[in-house]
């Protein structure tokens, strides 16, 4: 891996304007944070309003050093829209889990379908369930990740939030 | 507040280090990656202002560390180019109260125009400068700018970059000091009044303060050594340090914080006792040039890598002086006007028209693309009504007649007053039509108020400026406002075919902002009641 001292976890996170992935990184990033982990995330938001391109850096470990993953070394890599997938892969290392929309909609391009289903996602909070899925992968405590969401989105959203990342969390390893 | 730990972008740590510093006022102007520092200081309790552009906020900053106060001015790396002007004789005269300015710069151009390294600025001006590598670092250089500006009586450029600004890190704290509090104005004509015979011992002032300020550089452990096999020495600043410390573990590294002026001896000693000394720095050779006019051996990058921002994987090939090409950066999708943007509307009217469209910054340059693909030139802001004139003063009449200037709202408070004066003063034989898009903000960056929305930073009511008002006042003789795209387009076709000096305002509020400014003003009513 990447890390001087080797135990840096790297993820990319990738997707359009508008979807929430920054939030999503941020929400990553508190709960490194609240589970005691030095932990650093960069984004680049020039105008990711206007639906352009957005991705986000998230790392963390004992000592993270540059607050961007250096290319090719992403360890996680999580694509909120299907078609970002193609101009990101290439963050990922070799190994590297990929984490996209496919595991809640199959190979469908239109994430507008979770707002009909039943499940607890919907197409404004569907990054918090991938968060959920990625989040078996790590062993921050369930209340990091709890009060990452709190401090991240106004309370009325906060219920039906922490359900879309519990759903997604029970998607790890289906 | 609090002095936890806590997770902050550099822009926030800026925000709370200001607040903690006591700082009277924050004043800038909203740009791509220094816009949430002022925003951040007055939902944390601080007082902040949007000034109109740049040149006005570093004046303003100006007069209240006249005054004692101590202040912190920001803006983006191309708002130091308007603000030029007084930067480089406040050098001279220097401030009493703490004064530091952000210049968050842009290597890579994210949200740019061009990717100017102002560590430049600091060196041509003789300002001090501070380089943060994050936001601790950010947080810990704000407070020690203040202070070093009031014991040498000299501002501080604090010089930031994207990453440095957009990137989160864990900050620690310090308690926070007194507020200062100005009390009075202390007459000093022989300091504060640059006439050539004050100014003439002022520059000297200042050349003498540098070299004081370089000998306490020389010693100062904020320029830290950190210790490695010799064989590779790396002089550094900035964000750049973590990626070398990443990219080279096992290097010794020479890591700046006060890079101008700099500790040349520190440096030069520090060169001497390593096999090879590289110099790992964005953009522009500042600091290899700077070495090697005072005669220390260094390498340098590669012309490939002045380009755009660096990395873990850069630094690497830097190191290596690689100079195989790099591989492309990937595709992503372009930004696009939103759907519902009210600037869709216009520009859909304007491409009907044969026009040619002397452009601004703004959201709506984004019309250059397709389907629009309505935006002819895009120099800096406020250019679109000068260049505009420009080209009707020298071309043809068919053909001058075809020249419109496309400003937005925010665009036109900052440096579009001025262009206004020059069309009522120097008309064009075929007049001039001028098109405001006032979508009611400043939407580009975020958002933001301005003077013409009449809502403060933090959106309380404010003063307004009134733009027809203050466009017919100036001398224009045809000015609209328009609101539907019938209209637009009667008046468009109206203004082109007279030779009247026009303004056509088409007034539609941002898709965006829409929803927000409705929770602005309602708030404001029940104030009221
Ligand atoms: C000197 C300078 N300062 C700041 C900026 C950043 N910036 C670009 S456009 C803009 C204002 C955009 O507002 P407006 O003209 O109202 O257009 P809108 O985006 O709302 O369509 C700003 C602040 C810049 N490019 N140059
Ligand atoms: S943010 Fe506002 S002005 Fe900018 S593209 Fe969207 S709707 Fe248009």
């Amino acid at each position: 891996m990447s890390n001087t001292n080797g135990n840096t976890t790297n993820i990319v996170l990738a997707g359009l304007g508008g979807q929430g992935v920054i939030r999503a990184a941020d929400i990553l990033a508190e709960a490194a944070f609240l589970a005691g982990v030095d932990v650093k995330q960069s984004e680049l938001h020039g105008m990711s309003q206007r639906g352009g391109s957005v991705t986000s850096d998230v790392r963390f470990g004992s000592e993270v050093l540059s607050p961007m993953v250096p290319p090719g070394e992403a360890d996680f890599l999580l694509v909120l829209h299907p078609t970002q997938t193609e101009n990101n892969i290439h963050q990922l290392r070799e190994g590297g889990v990929l984490i996209n929309t496919t595991a809640i909609i199959g190979d469908g391009q239109d994430l507008a379908v979770l707002d009909q289903d039943a499940t607890p996602l919907t197409s404004r909070n569907f990054n918090v369930g991938l968060l959920g899925l990625l989040s078996a992968h790590f062993s921050f405590p369930e209340d990091a990740w709890v009060k990452a969401i709190h401090a991240h989105l106004p309370e009325k959203l906060h219920q039906q939030n922490e359900q879309a990342f519990a759903f997604g969390k029970s998607l790890a390893g289906k | 507040m609090c002095t936890e730990k806590q997770l902050l972008s550099g822009n926030e740590a800026v925000a709370l280090a200001a607040l903690h510093a006591g700082v009277a006022l924050g004043v800038g102007y909203p740009g791509t990656p220094s816009t949430e520092i002022l925003e951040r200081l007055s939902q944390i309790g601080g007082k902040a202002q949007w000034a109109p552009n740049e040149k006005v906020a570093m004046e303003v900053g100006i007069g209240a560390a006249f005054a004692g106060a101590r202040v912190l001015v920001t803006m983006k790396h191309v708002g130091v180019n308007v603000a030029a002007d007084p930067l480089f004789t406040m050098a001279y005269t220097g401030v009493k109260g703490g004064m530091v300015f952000v210049s968050a710069d842009d290597p890579g151009m994210v949200s740019s125009q061009n990717e100017q390294d102002n560590r430049r600025y600091a060196k041509a001006s003789g300002v001090m400068m501070l380089e943060p590598a994050d936001p601790q670092e950010a947080y810990e250089y704000t407070r020690l700018g203040m202070e070093l500006c009031e014991t040498w009586q000299l501002p501080v450029m604090l010089r930031m970059t994207t990453r440095v600004c957009h990137s989160k890190s864990i900050v620690v704290p310090a308690p926070p000091s007194e507020p200062v509090i100005a009390q009075r104005f202390d007459k000093d004509p022989h300091t504060y009044v640059m006439v050539p015979a004050f100014a003439r011992p002022a520059h000297r002032r200042l050349r003498e303060k540098l070299e004081k300020i370089k000998e306490w550089n020389e010693s100062a452990a904020i320029n830290r050594i950190v210790e490695g096999d010799a064989s590779l020495g790396i002089v550094t600043s900035g964000v750049c340090y973590l990626h070398v410390r990443e990219a080279a573990p096992e290097a010794k590294v020479l890591k700046l914080a006060l890079t101008h002026p700099l500790p040349v001896e520190k440096i030069r000693a520090f060169a001497a006792s390593v096999d090879r000394c590289l110099v790992v720095e964005e953009n522009d050779p500042y600091l290899v040039e700077s070495l090697r006019t005072a005669g220390i051996p260094c390498d340098g990058k590669r012309e490939m890598y002045r380009f755009g921002e660096l990395n873990v994987g850069r630094v690497q090939r830097i190191i290596a002086d690689d100079a195989s090409p790099e591989p492309a950066p990937a595709r992503g999708k372009p930004p696009q006007l939103c759907q519902g943007c009210p600037h869709r509307t216009a520009f859909a009217v304007l491409k009907k028209f044969d026009c040619v469209a002397v452009g601004d910054i703004g959201c709506y340059t984004l019309s250059v693309l397709p389907p629009f693909e309505t935006m002819d030139t895009c120099v800096c802001m406020g250019a679109s009504i000068s260049a505009g004139l420009g080209m009707r003063h020298v071309l043809p009449d068919d053909e001058a007649r075809r020249i419109v200037s496309v400003i937005g709202d925010s665009t036109f408070m900052h440096s579009g007053l001025t262009g206004i004066a020059d069309m009522v003063y120097n008309p064009p034989k075929t007049g001039h039509v001028v098109i405001i898009l006032d979508n009611e903000t400043t939407a580009m960056t975020g958002m933001q108020e301005h003077p013409g929305t009449g809502r403060a930073l933090d959106h309380s009511r404010s003063g307004k400026v009134v733009i027809e008002d203050v466009a017919r006042a100036m001398g224009l003789t045809n000015v609209v406002v328009t609101t539907t795209a019938a209209e637009f387009k009667k008046a468009l076709a109206f203004a082109l075919n007279t030779n009247e000096l026009s303004l056509i305002i088409m007034r539609r509020v941002c898709r965006l902002a829409e929803n927000k400014i409705k929770a602005y003003e309602a708030a404001l009513e029940t104030c009221n009641e």
